[in-house]
């Protein structure tokens, strides 16, 4: 039988990993699931968070390379605050995408990571940005990433609605996860759900038995 | 907010598309300023998606005019630096950095030869309740009363303005707006030497 490569830096292919954000009346949920696999075949982590607050009311979910997501945004984090200390303000959350992105796009040959970014700042309110592998920065009202997405843009484009309210987008984005954490092999364990609103942030986690179940489970 | 240009060595510049600049002193200095104020605005936005915040664009401007006052190698500059800019969520904004490196917000603030006598006549204006329109004219005032018309030699008044009237660009400010402005700045003088002769 030929074995499978374990090689998991193809160049191109995002690996295990579900993540995605969508704003809602006010703010905006960000989620994720928490495995992290090596090449397809093993589990090598079944609680790690790929939700990292880059600052008090923005955070980033990591896809692709682990090790370079999370050299990525351990260096966007030290900017983010020195910026943030220079500006006597919070910074906002396009600043934020656009020091992901510059980290992305000027190391794009030797990096494999990807974000979405996602916040609330007083100028614009709550905001999602993509950060793909080459660096292209792009702002969404909602948006999935990871290899776990293909299999719930059905999902995402037939039941997001602009303006919706907490409970609504919360519900929405457990579904989403739990979706594609049905499907994908190398997204699963538990849901992280972030809330970010103007007065604060709240972290909701799903474990795996809780997550919704759907009509073949 | 707009301001009118001190007299003998000025120019007014673009630095990036929100905000304007008057500078008084060496014109060459000034050009020179003037390019490091772009490229620090240039830079902002591509690293951080926006446009940089006039406040901080004067602290780094001044903090590049102080480090040349900190070595024997370098001279400093030998030019004051006045930045206006308009945006809808922090309103109008004012800040000028002088040859010492510090700069400061204002609501009315002059640079150049007569800067005290301008401050003297700023002093008397009440900005918080006058429109942009309003101000231009008492701009352009100014700027005739402090001129010296023994000392100095003829000048040309330079006036362009940045605000809500221009949808926050910078912009010179028109024709007919300028004509009035000047047409009041030179009536009042008139009136001024009318009724220092009826003293007599």
């Amino acid at each position: 039988m030929e074995k499978r490569c374990t090689d998991s830096q193809v160049k191109g292919v995002s690996t295990g990993t579900t993540i995605l954000a969508a704003t809602f009346d006010g703010g905006v949920v960000i989620g994720s699931d928490s495995r992290a696999s090596i090449g397809g075949e093993y589990v090598s982590s079944k609680t790690i968070n790929k939700v990292i607050q880059v600052h008090d009311r923005i955070f980033s979910c990591m896809a692709g390379s682990l090790a370079d997501a999370q050299a990525v945004t351990k260096a966007a984090k030290f900017h983010l605050s020195f910026h943030s200390v220079q500006m006597e303000t919070p910074p906002l959350v396009i600043a934020a995408a656009s020091v992901l992105k510059e980290l992305c796009y000027k190391n794009k040959d030797e990096l494999q990571a990807g974000f979405i970014t996602a916040g609330w700042d007083r100028k614009n309110g709550a905001q999602v940005y993509v950060v793909s592998l080459g660096g292209m920065l792009i702002r969404q009202p909602v948006t999935i990433g990871g290899s776990g997405s293909t299999y719930i843009y059905g999902y995402v484009d037939a039941k997001y609605k602009p303006n919706m309210s907490k409970e609504e987008c919360l519900q929405f984005a457990t579904n989403a996860l739990a979706l594609a954490m049905g499907r994908d092999n190398v997204s699963g364990g538990v849901a992280h759900l972030v809330v970010v609103t103007e007065s604060g942030v709240e972290h909701v986690v799903v474990p795996g038995d809780k997550l919704p179940k759907f009509h073949d489970e | 907010m707009n301001r009118a240009d001190p007299k003998e060595t000025c120019c007014h510049n673009d630095v990036m598309t929100p905000s304007l600049q008057a500078v008084a002193g060496l014109l060459a200095d000034a050009r020179s300023l003037s390019e490091v104020a772009r490229e620090e605005a240039s830079s902002f936005r591509s690293n951080y998606g926006h446009d940089i915040p006039l406040k901080h664009l004067s602290d780094r401007v001044a903090m590049y005019v102080h480090a040349y006052t900190l070595y024997s190698a370098v001279r400093p500059f030998g030019c004051s630096f006045i930045l206006g800019s308009y945006d809808k969520d922090d309103g109008p904004q004012l800040y000028m950095v002088d040859p010492s490196g510090i700069s400061h917000g204002y609501w009315g603030c002059s640079i150049g030869k007569a800067k005290q006598a301008a401050k003297t006549e700023i002093e008397k204006l009440q900005m918080k309740e006058m429109t942009c329109r309003e101000v231009v004219k008492e701009v352009a005032k100014i700027i005739y009363i402090v001129h010296d018309e023994v000392k100095d030699k003829a000048f040309e008044l330079e006036l362009s303005w940045v605000g809500e009237v221009t949808n926050g660009r910078h912009e010179l400010v028109p024709k007919d707006v300028r004509e009035e402005a000047e047409k009041y700045a030179k009536d009042s003088l008139e009136e001024e030497d009318d009724s220092d002769e009826d003293n007599m």
